[in-house]
């Protein structure tokens, strides 16, 4: 086949069959190209994990940009990307017309009630593994509480609350290394 | 323009996202409500949408918001502009991926971006959470209505459920039949 059609089909595939997105897409792309032999190796694979989490954007998207483009170049990496992007496009496409004509419907609207409340839950959960990684240090901690509550309480937008974050932890990380020059 | 704006605006949030997933939910969240796009209650209704359907939550956003606001067209800008930013900075990142990693200015700025995606996550659960419970503003009056302790109940249920590692579109399933159940049973 094609290079190019198999890198949209691969991806495609990849794209229509992991819920939930993010790190749960790794696994099935490992098994689809490296296992494989396929495009590039797993080292590389862990590598771009690692580095996916340093570059904004969606996991997903990140690795498809990277295998397509370590494949075939450009156009590899435009096809690749298109393909994990396409299918959940379309599900959704569709899904959100269906939503607006039947959330009025009476059994919709009481799921979607139980719904809202569940999804509560899954935002604690996801919440609680991200605290699970953040660093156990006295910065982050500061950070995490100086983000919450200035992005609950103070009409400033997210954008601004990461850009000066990441400027922080820049001018933190370079003094801390700075003083264990020093000793 | 309807079809630039929501070009632009999600290329801001795909540029400002880090992390994948829930990350993006605080920034899709604020500009939804300062352009009026959504409402705070379809938004979560979204989020379980997206955690049922298979892809990237943050395509899975934009297409929705997208269609919602400007048909399939918009749906097409909105996903466009998420996936432009990652698309272009990882082919550029590619050609020189270790050293990229390695950088003291990119390890050092992930040291303050990490705590604070974690803490815009934590305020986006508080305005849901304030959106779910009270959604009429706080008030005394709320504790008297039942939906109040049902809702308590079926998110206490589904915390538990989420946190024994039961897949998410089953947490999902299970609170749309609870909802149905204390709908009808309650008259909601």
């Amino acid at each position: 086949m094609n290079v190019y059609a198999d890198l949209f089909l691969t991806f495609a595939k990849i794209g229509a069959f992991t819920f939930g997105g993010g790190y749960a897409m790794i696994p099935l792309i490992r098994r689809e190209t490296a296992e494989k032999g396929k495009w590039i190796s797993d080292e590389e694979l862990t590598e771009i994990v690692a580095v996916a989490e340093s570059t904004p954007g969606p996991i997903a998207v990140n690795a498809a940009t990277y295998v397509g483009s370590r494949a075939a170049g450009f156009f590899g990496a435009l096809l690749a990307t298109l393909g994990v992007t396409l299918p959940s496009f379309c599900v959704i496409l569709a899904l959100s017309f269906l939503h607006s004509e039947f959330h009025e419907l009476t059994p919709v609207r009481y799921a979607f009630f139980g719904i809202r409340a569940g999804v509560l839950a899954l935002i604690l959960r996801a919440l609680f593994l991200m605290w699970k990684q953040t660093p156990k240090k006295v910065f982050s901690y500061a950070v995490f509480a100086a983000a919450f509550a200035v992005c609950a309480f103070l009409p400033i937008h997210p954008v601004i609350v990461i850009a000066v974050c990441a400027a922080a932890g820049i001018v933190f990380s370079l003094v801390s290394e700075r003083r264990r020059a020093e000793k | 323009m309807i079809y630039l704006k929501l070009f632009l605006i999600f290329l801001k949030i795909g540029a400002f996202t880090f992390g994948g997933g829930y990350a993006m939910l605080p920034l899709v969240a604020d500009e939804a409500a300062a352009q009026g796009w959504l409402d705070s209650e379809t938004m979560l209704d979204f989020v379980a949408v997206s955690e049922s359907t298979p892809g990237p939550f943050a395509v899975n956003i934009a297409t929705f918001v997208g269609s919602r606001t400007a048909g399939v067209f918009g749906a097409v800008c909105a996903t466009a502009g998420v996936v432009l930013p990652s698309f272009i900075i990882i082919l550029i990142v590619s050609k020189f991926l270790a050293k990229f990693r390695e950088n003291r200015f990119v390890s050092g700025a992930m040291t303050g971006i990490k705590p604070a995606a974690t803490g815009l996550i934590a305020a986006a659960l508080f305005a849901a959470a304030a959106t779910v419970f009270f959604p009429a503003g706080l008030s005394g009056a709320r504790f008297a209505e039942p939906s109040f302790y049902l809702s308590a109940g079926i998110f206490a249920l589904a915390a538990v459920l989420a946190f024994k590692k039961l897949h998410p579109i089953a947490v999902v399933g299970v609170c749309a039949a609870l909802g149905v159940a204390a709908g009808y049973a309650f008259g909601l």
